[in-house]
């Protein structure tokens, strides 16, 4: 089962315009970022707030310990990975936020403020520079920080193309399911 | 504490009317305008005077108004400038963003809607026929009597037959799942979820998240207001019975794809409670026929489709934070009922809605983009909603089946959206505001 006419069987690589689109389509809250070979994709690069290090790298445990407590806690953002990154390349201390997920960037940026407002873990975007203070009250504020601070990919490649990671757990369910099956034959 | 005395009643009140009259308006004067709505002021009514007059009411009247009509009657610009720009832009800006294209699009659109000369509604709901030929009959009168004021066009309803129940020209029963918000004294019924914060439909107060900021000012003019996305959809009522025809053999395995469709039957018994055959009387019970989940009762679609129109509006526990997706609906049907049988006559039928939210973005428009024209959604591909979606042909509707799933490939289009705005639905106060704003 696919979701598109892509074949995942074979590998595909995108080049990206520095815009982040090829035409510009509307979105809810600004340009749609296409859906790549490697899914929809998430970018925030800012500027960490004086000190705060020590609680950024802290937030990686925090993430950490919460899915290990509750393995669904992401489940809304329809991810596949994240990766944080911190650097400095001589001007100041900077975050990375990188994430591959398979809805649109403006729910997945929904998904994220509503997460993060309801069950009261805080975000780690609280420790950068620019991040609207009354972000809890105002999702508008933090979704613009967000679209502000995504710096689009100029290249993305998929091995297996445009598959969704529901796509890719059904797909390990059915070969257990089958694994199973042979067992029971035996 | 909900101000019953400020909302208009169309927000939380249901009226008896089986028959009314939509005024599309535009104003060619400040004063023209404000005239109107001056003139208007005492027939509108607040929640707690609709709800308090009902049993000897035989009319009811809302007002909204576009953003360039709340411009045209003289709202100052630093205050305009305050409403968030979905709204300031309009809907048929937003149609590539609700995936209203071909056949759909602005430019096909009825009676004015596309326009920025379009300012103000006039929703004239009666309880009999008589009573709605009074209303018009007055209104029309205003309008000869008013300069600066003008008809744009207007649309009349009526309900389709058996009356005994509200439905849509396609037989389904309609509003089966309406949400509920604090303090408004309404039960939900089983099934439709715990009652909401007013935030999320009226604005002034807290919503899902806690306190709102950004509303629009003065607070005088967004107090106890609220957004109305209305929708005017053709409903191919011939078309549609045909393609059950042609799809399925007999007359009970057409009622069965026509209720997967819908994810309900037409007589409002859902699928998920009744997979098989239909259950007129489920149908017709609100204690049980909104009370379901997809997730532990149906999470692969074999009684209702995933991409069923009503799983599609209301994925339940499918889907996350339904709480902050949740929309008021309400409107009429227009256009007279084809006979069972009867080819179609192609005559303008279908229904007038208006879907109210607090914020269009984040409720209305993320139903259009993501749960109605979104190909992925469920990760079903090749799919929009196959009643109120946009079908231009190339798309399929999947109805899963053990032991083999069944496609409808190439589904046609059994609705067309003829016309669409963006109103804002001010409380009595401030519409009161509104027109004293050339004193």
């Amino acid at each position: 089962m696919t979701t598109t006419d892509h074949d995942w069987t074979k590998p595909s690589a995108m080049a990206i315009p520095p815009e982040g689109y090829f035409t510009e389509e509307r979105g809810r809250y600004g340009p749609v970022f296409p859906r790549t070979p490697a899914c929809h994709g998430f970018s925030i690069i800012a500027k960490v707030k004086e000190g705060r290090e020590d609680v950024v790298r802290a937030y990686g445990k925090t993430i950490e310990e919460t899915i290990a407590a509750s393995p669904e806690a992401l489940a809304p953002l329809k991810l596949h990975y994240l990766r944080w990154n911190l650097f400095d390349v001589g001007s100041g201390l900077h975050f990375q936020y990188m994430g591959i997920f398979d809805t649109d960037f403006d729910k997945y940026t929904e998904d994220a403020v509503q997460l993060f407002s309801a069950t009261g873990i805080t975000t780690i975007f609280t420790q950068l520079e620019g991040f609207p203070e009354d972000w809890k009250e105002n999702p508008d504020a933090f979704i613009k920080f967000v679209r502000d601070h995504h710096v689009p990919s100029f290249l993305e490649y998929g091995e297996y193309p445009y598959v969704t990671a529901d796509e890719i757990k059904k797909a390990l369910k059915l070969k257990a399911a089958f694994s199973n099956m042979l067992d029971q034959m035996q | 504490m909900l101000e019953f005395d400020d909302i208009q009643h169309i927000l939380l009140t249901r009226t008896p009317a089986i028959t009314g009259r939509y005024e599309f308006l535009t104003f060619d004067t400040p004063e023209g305008g404000r005239a109107w709505l001056s003139e208007l002021l005492d027939k509108t009514q607040s929640a707690a005077d609709a709800t308090a007059t009902m049993d000897g009411s035989d009319r009811w009247v809302t007002l909204a108004f576009t953003w360039t009509g709340l411009r045209a009657l003289g709202v100052p610009d630093d205050s305009l400038q305050t409403f968030p720009e979905e709204f300031r832009t309009g809907m048929a800006s937003r149609a590539d963003i609700l995936g209203d294209t071909g056949a759909n699009a602005p430019e096909h659109w009825v009676g004015g809607l596309a326009g920025d000369d379009l300012h103000a509604i006039a929703i004239l709901f009666s309880r009999t026929d008589e009573q709605c030929r009074r209303s018009i009959e007055e209104h029309d009168k205003l309008l000869a009597r008013t300069d600066g004021v003008r008809s744009l066009s207007y649309l009349d309803l009526n309900a389709t037959p058996p009356f005994n129940y509200a439905h849509d020209h396609f037989g389904f029963r309609d509003r089966l799942s309406q949400p509920v918000m604090k303090g408004s004294g309404e039960e939900p019924t089983p099934g439709s979820g715990d009652p909401l914060e007013p935030g999320e439909f009226i604005l002034g107060y807290p919503d899902e998240n806690g306190p709102v900021a950004n509303l629009p000012a003065p607070e005088v003019l967004s107090r106890n207001g609220s957004y109305m996305a209305y929708r005017r959809l053709q409903e191919h009522v011939g078309a549609f019975r045909e393609y059950l025809i042609e799809n399925a053999e007999t007359p009970d395995e057409q009622e069965l794809l026509a209720a997967k469709f819908m994810g309900r039957w037409r007589s409002g018994a859902p699928l998920v409670l009744a997979p098989d055959k239909d259950d007129p009387e489920l149908g017709a019970d609100p204690m049980r026929n909104n009370d379901f989940n997809y997730k532990e009762m149906d999470p692969l679609g074999y009684a209702c489709p995933l991409g069923s129109h009503a799983r599609r509006l209301n994925p339940r526990d499918t889907a996350h934070y339904m709480n902050r997706r949740r929309m008021i609906r309400r409107g009429a049907t227009y256009g007279p009922a084809l006979p069972e049988g009867a080819p179609d006559d192609g005559v303008d039928r279908g229904i007038a809605a208006f879907i109210i939210c607090a914020d269009l973005i984040r409720q209305f428009e993320f139903a259009q983009n993501v749960w109605i024209n979104d190909k992925r959604f469920h990760e079903l591909g090749s799919e929009h909603d196959p009643i109120v979606g946009t079908q231009d042909g190339t798309l399929d509707f999947t109805v899963p089946k053990r032991p083999i799933r069944k496609v409808h490939k190439g589904l046609p289009a059994f609705t067309t959206l003829t016309g669409g705005a963006y109103f804002f639905l001010p409380g009595m106060n401030a519409m009161r505001y509104l027109a004293s704003l050339g004193n």
